[in-house]
């Protein structure tokens, strides 16, 4: 965009409107914390009120964590989003090197299936997973919730995308020294794809933290929630009476996300959009 | 075992075929790369590819999830789904969601990137203000917009009440529901296709703009309508294209907000999906709508990939 200036109305004005959107964007964020610091008896008014008259945070965040087990669910997120990254890029990662770097028979088929997989969206194939597990009895478990998102076809495809600009001289010079195919995988291939992983890695962790169709049809244990559905089974359970510790459980779900977020906003608004391209 | 190997190969390359050394290394290498592709081949084809199969198959068949038999049944699931008024109403109503979301975060979007592109103050911060929604989990946020629109005790209402506006029953009345479940939509989506604009604007040459001027196009419209505008078109349409695969898959705001009602006013093609599969356990008939909605994905998809194929030329 050209950037002549039309002095200082110009200015104003763009202030002006890009405020305006922003305090509307972030309506909800304040409401929801406003709320979560209002004693019962100042929930239901009928005057706006964004800062109480009696602050009632300390109660609020400590029914949130009795009533709902709170710490159980971001711990059952952090372990769930973790496992799936982590697999994801064990399975991904050798085979986006073989696809890049190696010459096989059958190669440009490969390649097809994935650019195929990529296409399918995760919820027309949760029907049969569910059938899937349920046949080997793994619904209800860690495993249901992390096993459907080991494979990321999508992963395969950008680490390829990746690995088709890494020097064959690198890879050769590995072979020369011995290493097997595995070792130049994880040894040459990874340190020169960090910033490629670190992108997807992002992508991956707020993708599954935020899921919600997937868990809400793999388990129904409570103990096995990851937070979404966890928050969802307590404002069910409250029913939209207790808006004070359900405004606090969804403000600490939210939390973990939000502040690596303000902590890494370029990486992240990065790795989302970058990796959101499929 | 080289030994002989070296000996061997000479006989064998003059009668035509490899030497035995070159053969077994061809071998491993054989061996290591499938090693290599073996488990995401395995997972895709157990996860990805058979579960699509699987879906294409059971559409055919008259399964219920417990039920100890079950029979090919032909097209009678589309037959029953195509004269189902549910599963009709539930179809118009996501494609006017997504009708409504697409425009609006779309024009949203570069609206607020031009904005931002405009001048150099604060960019980062309206960048970052305006992101927040996209990465929030939706469903938390679901639940601070449900008391949000309250209709007695909710900030919009007595925002409304503030300026003497009447207030209105935003999630319960069957005329309101799907454009405020659109809102919440584009609140959520419009970030996303901002920063995909911002992409879009820094990519232009500033030449551009400078040949623009000198051929007359003084005012910030006509700059726009001769530059920005044409050369953001690959991106546009990539933006909508996306935005609209997002909003196909509208799903967690209807679950917690409204579970399709009122009187299926809201009823929305993933969740008659997961109703008919996860409540009913009609799986055949669930399977049915499944495909529909792939068929409407991958037809989008497709689009899109020939689009991001035009930007990379461009």
């Amino acid at each position: 965009m050209s950037r002549r200036s039309n002095g200082l109305a110009g200015a104003i004005l763009r202030h002006t409107v890009l405020m305006t959107a922003a305090a509307v964007v972030l309506l909800p964020f304040m409401w929801m914390l406003s709320t979560s610091l209002k004693p019962q008896s100042e929930v239901f008014l009928s005057e706006i009120r964004w800062w109480p008259h009696q602050l009632a945070v300390v109660e609020n965040y400590t029914k949130a964590f009795e009533k709902a087990p709170l710490a159980r669910f971001l711990l059952n997120g952090a372990i769930v989003t973790l496992s799936i990254f982590v697999l994801q890029v064990l399975v991904a990662l050798p085979a986006a090197y073989a696809l890049a770097k190696l010459r096989f028979w059958g190669r440009s088929t490969v390649f097809a299936l994935v650019l195929f997989a990529i296409l399918i969206p995760p919820q027309a194939t949760a029907l049969p997973l569910f059938l899937l597990f349920h046949s080997v009895g793994l619904l209800d478990t860690f495993a249901a919730l992390i096993v459907p998102f080991t494979i990321s076809v999508f992963g395969i495809f950008l680490m390829r995308q990746f690995f088709m600009s890494v020097p064959d001289d690198l890879v050769d010079a590995a072979r020369m020294d011995g290493l097997s195919e595995f070792a130049i995988v994880w040894r040459v291939m990874l340190p020169t794809a960090i910033p490629a992983v670190t992108a997807f890695g992002i992508f991956s962790v707020v993708a599954h933290w935020n899921d919600y169709f997937w868990p809400l049809i793999a388990v129904n244990s409570t103990h096995l929630f990851t937070p979404p559905v966890g928050v969802a089974h307590f404002r069910n359970a409250e029913a939209g009476t207790d808006y004070g510790p359900l405004m606090a459980a969804a403000t600490i779900i939210i939390a973990p996300l939000i502040i690596a977020f303000l902590l890494a906003q370029r990486r992240f608004i990065e790795g989302i959009t970058f990796t959101g391209m499929k | 075992m080289a030994d002989s190997a070296a000996a061997l190969s000479p006989v064998r390359a003059s009668s035509g075929a490899p030497p035995l050394r070159m053969r077994l290394s061809a071998i491993k290498r054989g061996l290591a790369t499938l090693s290599l592709l073996l488990p995401a081949l395995t997972l895709m084809l157990l996860l990805l590819i058979g579960p699509v199969a699987a879906v294409l198959v059971m559409s055919l068949t008259d399964y219920q999830l417990g039920s100890p038999t079950w029979s090919f049944i032909g097209v009678q699931n589309y037959v029953d789904l195509f004269g189902d008024r549910v599963f009709w109403r539930s179809l118009s109503n996501t494609l006017l969601y997504v009708a409504i979301v697409v425009p609006v975060s779309v024009a949203l979007g570069l609206g607020t990137a031009l904005l931002i592109e405009a001048r150099s103050s604060l960019q980062f911060f309206y960048r970052s203000v305006f992101f927040i929604p996209v990465m929030a989990t939706l469903i938390a946020m679901a639940i601070s917009w449900e008391y949000m629109l309250h209709p007695q005790f909710g900030l919009i209402n007595l925002m409304f009440k503030a300026v003497g506006l009447p207030a209105r029953a935003w999630l319960s009345d069957p005329a309101l529901v799907l454009p405020t479940l659109a809102v919440i939509g584009v609140w959520q989506l419009f970030g996303f296709n901002m920063v995909l604009f911002l992409a879009g604007l820094v990519s232009i040459p500033q030449h551009l703009y400078e040949a623009a001027e000198m051929d007359g196009a003084r005012s910030a419209w006509s700059r726009f309508r001769l530059v920005t505008w044409p050369m953001l078109g690959p991106v546009t349409m990539f933006v909508v294209l996306i935005s609209a695969i997002r909003s196909f898959q509208v799903f967690d705001t209807v679950h917690v907000l409204t579970k399709g009602g009122p009187s299926k006013a809201s009823e929305v093609l993933l969740y008659t999906m997961y109703s008919e599969g996860f409540e009913f356990f009609r799986s055949g008939l669930a399977a049915t709508i499944a495909v529909v909605f792939l068929g409407f994905v991958l037809l989008l998809t497709l689009l899109k990939a020939r689009f991001i194929d035009k930007r990379v030329h461009y």
